[in-house]
C-alpha cells in the first residue's frame, strides 16, 4: 500500500469519528478550562480573563456550590448501598428455579427504560398524590409526611426514585456473574460443612467484587451526575436543600448568565469525578479475587 | 447457592420477590389508573380505580404536546443518530485495533477519557461551539453533537468485541484480493453483528430519553422530543394531573413497548455492554 492510500484510507476510517469527538467534547473541555479563569456572562459575549477571581469566588461565598456537593455525596452513597444491597438480593433469588423469574426479571429493569424526566414526574405524582391517599387508607405515619416538601423527604424521595430505576439493570449484570461461578467450590465447600452464610460470605462474595466493581462503578457515574430526575422531581427545592452539583452548575451558566464561574465549578466537579471514579476503581479491584 | 429443586426457603424468597415486584410495579398502576379519572377525582382517591373513563385526558394531552410530531422528532433525532453512531463507531474501532500506531493509542485512550468527564464539564463551551456552528433549533445539530458525544462509548463497546475477532477471515480475504474497504463492509460488519445490535440497543435508549442536550439545543417547540415536550408541559400546567398524567402514559409508551419486544436484546445488551473497562 502506498503511504499516501494509507493516509487516506486512516483519515476516511477514523477522521469522521475523530473530527466529531475534537469538536463536541475535546475542543469544549480544554475551553472550558480556559474560561474558568474568565468573567463571561453570555454565550455570545467575550471572555475576558480575571486569573484566579472565580475560583476565589467560589471556595469564599458560595456556600450553596458545597452544600449542593455534600448532597450529592449523601444521596450517592445511600443509593449505592440500596441499589448494590437489593440488585444482590433479587439476583441471588431469581437464578434459583422459580416459576416466575422471567416476567420478575422483566418487572424489575421496565423503570430502567424511561426517561429521566418521566420518571421524576411519575414519582412527583406518587409522593405528593399517591402516599396522601395511601396515608389516608393505611393511617401509616410514613405516607402522612409532607412529602417533598421537607428537606429529609426531598432527600429520601430522590433515593426512592433512583433505587427504583437502577436496581434492575444491576440485577441483570449480577444474574450473568453469578451463572458464572464454579458450582464445584460450592460444592466442595457444602461438603466441608460451610453454613449458608459462611458461603456467602466465604466464597460467593468475593468472587463477585469484579461484579460489584462495576456496579458501584455504574452508580456512581448515574448519581453523581444526576440532573433530569432531580430536574423533574423537585427541582432541588425546598430552599436548594436537593440540589445536585449537576443541576447548580446549571442554574449558574443558563439562569444567572455567569458562564465564567459555572466553567470553574465544572472543573473542580471533574477534577473531584474524575478522582473518585479512579479511586473507587482501584480500591475495589484489589479487592477481587481470581480463581 | 442455586437450589437443586424446590424447597421452603426458596418458596420463602420467591413471594418476597413477587411482593417487591408489586411494589416496582406499583407507580405504573397510580399512573395508569389516574390518568383515566376526571381531575376531581385523582385528588378525592388517587388509589382506586376510575368510576367513570376520563378517555378525553388523552385527547387533550395529545393535542396539547402535539404528541404525533413531538413522536416523529424523537424517533428521527433517535434513529440518525444510533445509524450515523454505528457506521463511524465501528469503522474508527477497527482501524484502532489492526493499526496499533501512536496515532490511534492516543485517540482511543483519549475516548476513555472521555468517558467518565461529566457532560456538564463541557456543556458551557460546548453551547458556544453550537451557537457559532448555528446548530441551534436544528436536528442534525443535535445529531452531531450525539455523533461527538457519544462517539467514545460506542468505540469502547466496539473495541474490546473487535479485539476478539480472529484475524484469519480478513487476512484470507486480502488473499483473495479484497481491498479494504471490500474487507471492512463484507468481511468484518458481519462478524461484529452482534456487538452492533448492543450498541443500537444501548445509544437509542441513551438517547431516546437524554434530556439535558435537546433542552439546551432545541428551544424551538415544533423539534421537541418527548422528554422535551413533556417537560415543557408540565411549565405550563402545573399540577393539571389529569392531562399531565396522561402525557406520561403517552410518553413512556413507546419506549416500554419497544422494550417488551426487544427485552432479549435489552437484556443482553446491557450484560455486554458492562464489561469491565
Amino acid at each position: 500500500m502506498t503511504l499516501m492510500k494509507k493516509t487516506g484510507l486512516t483519515l476516511l476510517f477514523i477522521g469522521p469519528a475523530s473530527i466529531f469527538f475534537i469538536l463536541i467534547i475535546a475542543y469544549p473541555f480544554f475551553s472550558g478550562i480556559y474560561y474558568s479563569f474568565t468573567e463571561w456572562n453570555g454565550v455570545n459575549a467575550k471572555p475576558i480573563w480575571v486569573g484566579m477571581r472565580n475560583f476565589i469566588e467560589i471556595f469564599k461565598e458560595d456556600s450553596q456550590f458545597f452544600a449542593s456537593f455534600w448532597f450529592t455525596v449523601r444521596f450517592t452513597v445511600t443509593t449505592l448501598i440500596l441499589t448494590n444491597v437489593l440488585a444482590f438480593t433479587f439476583a441471588l433469588i431469581l437464578i434459583q428455579p422459580i416459576k416466575s423469574r422471567g416476567p420478575l426479571r422483566t418487572v424489575f429493569f421496565l423503570p430502567n427504560v424511561i426517561g429521566g424526566v418521566l420518571l421524576g414526574f411519575i414519582w412527583r405524582f406518587i409522593l405528593v398524590n399517591g402516599f396522601g391517599t395511601i396515608g389516608e387508607l393505611t393511617n401509616l405515619q410514613v405516607f402522612m409526611l409532607p412529602w417533598l416538601g421537607s428537606p429529609e423527604t426531598g432527600f429520601w424521595g430522590i433515593v426512592i426514585v433512583y433505587t427504583w430505576r437502577s436496581v434492575g439493570y444491576l440485577m441483570i449484570i449480577y444474574i450473568a456473574h453469578l451463572l458464572n461461578i464454579d458450582t464445584h467450590l460450592l460444592e466442595a465447600a457444602k461438603i466441608d460443612g460451610a453454613s449458608s452464610f459462611g458461603m456467602f460470605s466465604k466464597i460467593i462474595l468475593p468472587l463477585s467484587m469484579s461484579a460489584i466493581t462495576v456496579c458501584l462503578f455504574l452508580v456512581l457515574s448515574w448519581t453523581f451526575k444526576s440532573f433530569d430526575i432531580v430536574l423533574s422531581l423537585t427541582a432541588g427545592g425546598p430552599f436548594r436543600s436537593t440540589e445536585t452539583v449537576a443541576l447548580n452548575i446549571y442554574y449558574e451558566a443558563f439562569s444567572y448568565n455567569n458562564f465564567g464561574i459555572g466553567s470553574a465549578k465544572s472543573l473542580i466537579y471533574f477534577i473531584l469525578v474524575g478522582g473518585v471514579t479512579m479511586l473507587q476503581v482501584r480500591f475495589t479491584k484489589s479487592r477481587e479475587v481470581e480463581v | 447457592m442455586i437450589a437443586q429443586k424446590r424447597n421452603t426457603k426458596v418458596t420463602i424468597a420467591e413471594i418476597f420477590v413477587i411482593l417487591a415486584a408489586l411494589l416496582f410495579l406499583a407507580p405504573f398502576y397510580f399512573v395508569i389508573v389516574n390518568s383515566l379519572k376526571p381531575f376531581g377525582e385523582i385528588l378525592k382517591n388517587a388509589a382506586s380505580l376510575p368510576q367513570v373513563f376520563a378517555w378525553s385526558n388523552y385527547s387533550n394531552a395529545i393535542e396539547k404536546i402535539n404528541f404525533v410530531k413531538v413522536l416523529c422528532n424523537s424517533l428521527i433525532i433517535t434513529t440518525l443518530s444510533v445509524f450515523l453512531l454505528v457506521i463511524f463507531g465501528s469503522m474508527t474501532s477497527w482501524w484502532i485495533v489492526r493499526h496499533k500506531s501512536k496515532l490511534t493509542t492516543i485517540l482511543f485512550f483519549a475516548f476513555v477519557a472521555a468517558m467518565i468527564t461529566p457532560f456538564q464539564s463541557i456543556m458551557i463551551p460546548l453551547m458556544r461551539v453550537v451557537t457559532k456552528l448555528h446548530f441551534v433549533n436544528t436536528r442534525i445539530g443535535l445529531i452531531i453533537v450525539y455523533m461527538g458525544y457519544s462517539t467514545p462509548f460506542t468505540v469502547f463497546l466496539y473495541h474490546g468485541f473487535i479485539k476478539s475477532v480472529p484475524l484469519q477471515l480478513e487476512e484470507a480475504a486480502i488473499i483473495d484480493g479484497c481491498n479494504t474497504l471490500q474487507i471492512f463492509f463484507h468481511i468484518v460488519i458481519p462478524l461484529i453483528k452482534s456487538m452492533t445490535v448492543t450498541v443500537l440497543i444501548l445509544q437509542a435508549l441513551l438517547i431516546w430519553n437524554d434530556f439535558l442536550l435537546p433542552l439546551l439545543i432545541l428551544s424551538k417547540k415544533d423539534l421537541h422530543t418527548i422528554p422535551l415536550a413533556v417537560f415543557s408541559f408540565f411549565g405550563q400546567y402545573t399540577n393539571r394531573w389529569d392531562y399531565a398524567l396522561a402525557t406520561l402514559v403517552l410518553g413512556m409508551l413507546p419506549i416500554v413497548i419497544f422494550f417488551l419486544l426487544l427485552q432479549k436484546y435489552v437484556v443482553a445488551g446491557v450484560r455486554s455492554g458492562s464489561v469491565k473497562g
